[in-house]
């Protein structure tokens, strides 16, 4: 009987079914994003990939129309990372439990590691690199600095995408909401009395 | 005292750190992140055994697959074959014997991770499969096998320290007390999991970028692995995704095998782990055996101490030597005690293998100290307190080794008290021991497994509250493990801008914001006009590993000298120029450089080009080593570390008696780190240290059965979210001490070593049951014992 990891087990993957990828967030809009000429990307294993079979891929990724060929397989952390050099997205599990891979995927937070390039086809993806406009930081990221939301910084782009999503959805969160709400995301550094307070702070100057 | 110099401008103010932009912004580089052109991939290649003779293996199926660009063994190592800190015991590929399922015995590179996997199950190993200890109270016995028999022994290292007379002391003490407590294995749990490239380079010297926790170290290692001098060998440390401790023997073979096989294809190559690779491979901490026998009086004075511990060190030495070495001068907490006996040993298993881990040989030992203690209290009807303030370390104070506490502010009771007032402690513990408790639900007989409909989870009423506390004094820095001195580069350039360079690393602890703020107070500019570089071999001298907590205290001191260099070569150009007494006193602040007297002042950015321009040299290299530390190995006895800090956490829990979950509501955490010169930073090292204490207390564990891991990712290794603490108080109260940085000192370990003490003691206050094996998981509170293969009994019941 392993009664209580299975139990804390069961509530992540529960998370990641229920808040990760369940957040109803309405469609977002990026008011800064121009539609730049479509992108046409070269794998960075196309040896390998000449032997097996691909699939093309369209996509828009911070704004940018993508298009590429896959192997059916990569999965959406991994093209970010290995196709586009958009590595600002971590893996950490690869398993669907530490939120370090999170992006925004037609306006909700999803685990990049638990979903395949291929199902972002048509759809509208939001990476860590996406959030600036122009030189500015976007208001979360200024958070996490100001608050000192992070130490190591390997899990804050999830962090970040994770709490962006999460104030779409509560634009005015509670603490409660805000502690469940990042609750998807693990940080061993454990910042996570500064990463509530980010958030936080982040909220109040979005609304004003 | 001048050193210690008051109305700081910047050092103890919130600075933000230097690294935050990139990090907030995705543009931080940790190792993976980096690509080199033509790079190849690599995979390990293991078997499924945890001791095992190796006879024969055969490659021939892959030789000629075009997926590999080349096998890497040990027959393609040109210098050592073995590597290890004390006890050269562990290969870089298995040879003759695997001893841990996590050892490797060939590496194959390739384009193509993914092929590489595949392929890898084609290669035929023939092994014998030999017998496997994992119970490390079983290592010294004669029938047991030997792990590694050229050492024809499985004791890694046996540290005694004798004291006084405890024959008489327990002659003499009206009361005894005997415990026996077990901690378990802790996985480090980086968030980054590891990462290495080797670049070979044309002049035959290799490069090597990678999450090295400890870049000199790991220096060191590739040069005798592949037979070449240090200057051949040049390591970066990319961005690191934490380590608390954890990045040092795991990197330093990872970019061995990394380099031999970059020299052996002239191409760079890759290893990147996944997170099953990294808890498979990588060291924890290490699981703890230990017995305590206690003499006191009816007043509440101990007189005497018996300690008998057991370490597992797993399959290989590593730090063990030094991790334990920590216990054996700390082993009987900060009590100032006559007669003590102890004996600390590391021994081998075929587990995995355990080295330096945040704490460092002290969370072990102050779980089963600052149970006693209470336990002690408890029976001589006194508060957890009371019992303290009768035998706590004070000023002037011998400790264990018999090293008198003069030298420094003793701070251990003033710590305990600001915790103790803050949180109302005494009078919520005794509430809390008088609350109602239905025990006949609370621990089920053997049978009684199942919870009847009655018994079923209703929280509201089986909530229980505790708090409780613990105390530590821990030495500061590497005592006398190790030469201890570290070197810091300062360079003002013509236009007052600066360049900093540590020879100890960022390991997202914000030591570059803490050497930052130590030269910009000195300088007296701000923290913005300052550039950190990133650390590598080839430009900064070794200054030691980034452990041990020590990086403040020593890393702030050598910043500190090499700053004050400078403003000496400034202060001296100016004196001269104004006309001023040579001993005249400038004031360095708000980027100006004032002589208040005569009304003169200049801007630092033109004083730095006027420096330009008259040849004065403001690039310096400062230094600090610690003072000379003394220890007697046979008897454990002497100045085991030049200075301490001391600190007390109190813990506040609700334990719901029928499902046995504990819920963390509160830690205050009161540390004398010294002078806090990064708030910020040092709150952030308060909230992951108690943040990872809890969940030693509560949650984590790396079980093993015959050796292998059980828990291979984070959906079985849990460790704490942001849920699972509501809150933490980070208090600093700032001892006076004269070491390195206007007495700067430690503080990434205390903040972890206390918090599952103090959490234990909270449970005991909470359900009137005491527990002696950590972690305090559902079984461990419901039916007190673990529930594993072996049904293992641990410590005492
Ligand atoms: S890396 Fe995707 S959830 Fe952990
Ligand atoms: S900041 Fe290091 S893991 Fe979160």
């Amino acid at each position: 009987m392993k009664e209580e990891k299975n139990m804390k087990g069961i509530s992540r993957r529960r998370f990641i079914k229920g808040v990760g990828t369940g957040i109803v967030g309405s469609y977002v809009m990026l008011p800064t994003m121009k539609d730049s000429e479509a992108k046409i990307t070269k794998s960075p294993k196309d040896e390998v990939l000449e032997s097996v079979r691909t699939e093309t891929l369209e996509t828009t990724i911070n704004g940018r129309k993508v298009k590429s060929k896959v192997e059916p397989r990569t999965t959406l952390a991994d093209f970010l990372r290995d196709y586009l050099e958009l590595t600002g997205t971590k893996v950490v599990c690869n398993h669907g439990e530490c939120g370090g891979c999170s992006v925004i995927l037609d306006g909700r937070a999803v685990y990049s590691c638990m979903l395949l390039a291929l199902d972002a086809n048509g759809k509208e993806v939001i990476t860590i690199e996406g959030l600036m406009s122009g030189e500015n930081l976007h208001p979360l990221q200024q958070a996490f600095i100001e608050h000192d939301g992070l130490q190591c910084g390997f899990c804050t782009p999830g962090q970040i995408m994770a709490a962006y999503a999460l104030l779409k959805k509560f634009p005015n969160p509670t603490d409660e909401q805000i502690m469940t709400g990042m609750s998807g995301n693990l940080c061993r550094c454990a910042a996570y009395p500064n990463i509530i307070k980010s958030v936080r702070g982040a909220a109040k100057k979005m609304n004003s | 005292m001048e050193k210690n110099k008051k109305n700081f401008k910047i050092v103890g103010k919130p600075i933000v750190r230097q690294d935050g932009v990139t990090k907030v912004t995705g543009k931080a580089k940790f190792a993976a992140d980096y690509n080199f052109p033509n790079e190849l991939q690599s995979v390990m290649l293991r078997i499924h055994s945890s001791h095992a003779l190796i006879k024969s293996i055969d490659f021939s199926c892959i030789e000629n697959d075009s997926n590999v660009a080349a096998i890497i063994d040990h027959r393609d190592i040109p210098g050592d074959k073995k590597v290890g800190v004390i006890k050269k015991d562990q290969p870089i590929f298995c040879s003759e014997k695997v001893v841990t399922p996590g050892d490797v015995i060939a590496m194959i590179v390739g384009k193509s991770e993914r092929e590489l996997i595949k392929i890898k199950d084609k290669i035929k190993i023939e092994y014998e499969d030999l017998p496997v200890l994992t119970d490390p109270s079983k290592s010294l016995e004669t029938d047991a096998p030997l792990i590694h028999p050229e050492y024809k022994s499985n004791l890694i290292v046996h540290y005694p320290l004798r004291k006084g007379n405890v024959d008489s002391g327990f002659s003499n003490s009206e009361h005894i007390l005997e415990q026996t407590y077990t901690t378990q294995n802790i996985e480090h749990a980086y968030i980054e999991p590891e990462c290495v490239t080797a670049i070979p380079q044309i002049d035959n010297s290799i490069k090597i970028i990678g999450s090295i926790q400890n870049p000199h170290t790991t220096r060191r290692i590739v040069a005798a692995v592949l037979g070449i001098s240090l200057s051949q060998v040049v390591i970066i440390q990319a961005d690191l995704g934490g380590s608390f401790g954890g990045k040092d023997d795991t990197m330093n073979i990872l970019s061995a095998r990394a380099a031999v096989a970059a020299i052996k294809t002239g191409r760079p190559v890759k290893i990147k782990y996944s997170r099953e690779d990294s808890i498979l491979e990588s060291y924890k901490r290490h699981p703890y055996v230990m017995h305590y026998k206690v003499g006191y009086n009816s007043s509440g004075k101990i007189t005497t101490m018996k300690i008998d511990v057991t370490a597992d060190g797993g399959a290989y030495a590593s730090m063990s030597p030094f991790v334990t070495w920590r216990t054996v001068v700390q082993a009987t907490g900060p009590y100032e005690i006559e007669n003590v006996w102890t004996d600390v040993k590391a021994v081998y298993t075929n587990n995995p293998y355990t080295g330096a881990m945040r704490g460092f040989g002290s969370p072990q030992p102050i779980f089963a100290q600052e149970s006693i203690m209470d336990e002690i209290a408890e029976r001589l009807g006194m508060n957890p307190v009371e019992i303290r303030e009768i035998n706590a370390l004070k000023q002037n104070s011998v400790t264990s080794t018999g090293q008198r506490l003069e030298n420094h502010e003793v701070t251990l009771t003033k710590a305990m008290k600001t915790a103790i007032e803050k949180t109302g402690f005494v009078d919520k513990w005794n509430n809390y021991r008088n609350q109602s408790l239905d025990k006949s639900n609370f621990i089920l007989s053997g049978e009684d497994l199942i919870l009847s409909e009655d018994k079923f989870i209703s929280r509201q009423d089986k909530l229980r509250r505790g708090i409780g506390l613990s105390i530590s004094l821990r030495g500061c820095s590497l005592g006398a493990e190790g030469i201890d001195a570290a070197a810091a580069l300062v360079a003002v350039q013509p236009d007052g801008s600066v360049y900093l360079l540590s020879g100890l690393a960022e390991n997202g602890q914000g030591l570059r914001t803490t050497y930052s703020i130590v030269a910009a107070e000195i300088l007296g500019i701000a923290t913005d006009k300052i550039i950190y570089l990133e650390q590598d071999t080839s430009r900064i001298p070794d200054s030691g590993p980034t452990v041990a907590s020590r990086a403040t205290l020593m890393g702030g001191g050598a910043f500190r000298n090499a700053s004050e260099i400078i403003q000496k070569r400034i202060t001296n150009l100016l004196l001269n120029e104004w006309q001023l007494d040579k001993e005249a006193e400038l004031i360095f602040e708000d980027s100006m450089i004032k002589h208040i007297a005569s009304n003169k002042s200049i801007e630092f950015t033109e004083a730095c080009s006027f420096a330009s321009q008259r040849g004065i040299n403001l690039s310096v290299v400062g230094w600090y080593k610690g003072p000379d530390v003394s220890w007697d190995e046979e008897i454990g006895q002497g100045s085991a570390y030049f200075t301490y800090v001391y600190g007390c956490h109190v813990a506040e829990v609700s334990v719901n008696i029928n499902t046995g979950e504990i819920y963390i509501n509160k830690i205050t955490a009161v540390h004398d780190a010294g002078k806090i010169i990064n708030i910020l930073g040092a709150q952030g090292q308060v909230y992951g240290g108690s943040t990872q204490g809890a969940g030693y207390a509560v949650w984590e564990e790396i079980d093993k059965h015959n050796g292998f891991i059980r828990e291979m990712n984070f959906d079985q290794y849990l460790i704490p979210t942001s849920k699972d603490i509501k809150s933490i108080d980070a208090i600093f109260i700032e001892g006076e001490d004269d070491y390195g940085a206007w007495g700067a000192k430690s503080l990434g370990e205390p903040t972890l070593e206390l918090t599952a003490g103090a959490i234990a003691n909270a449970v005991k206050n909470a359900t009137g049951k005491r527990y002696f094996n950590l972690p305090l998981n559902l079984e461990e509170i419901l039916l007190n014992r673990k529930l594993r293969p072996e049904d293992m009994k641990r410590g005492s019941e």
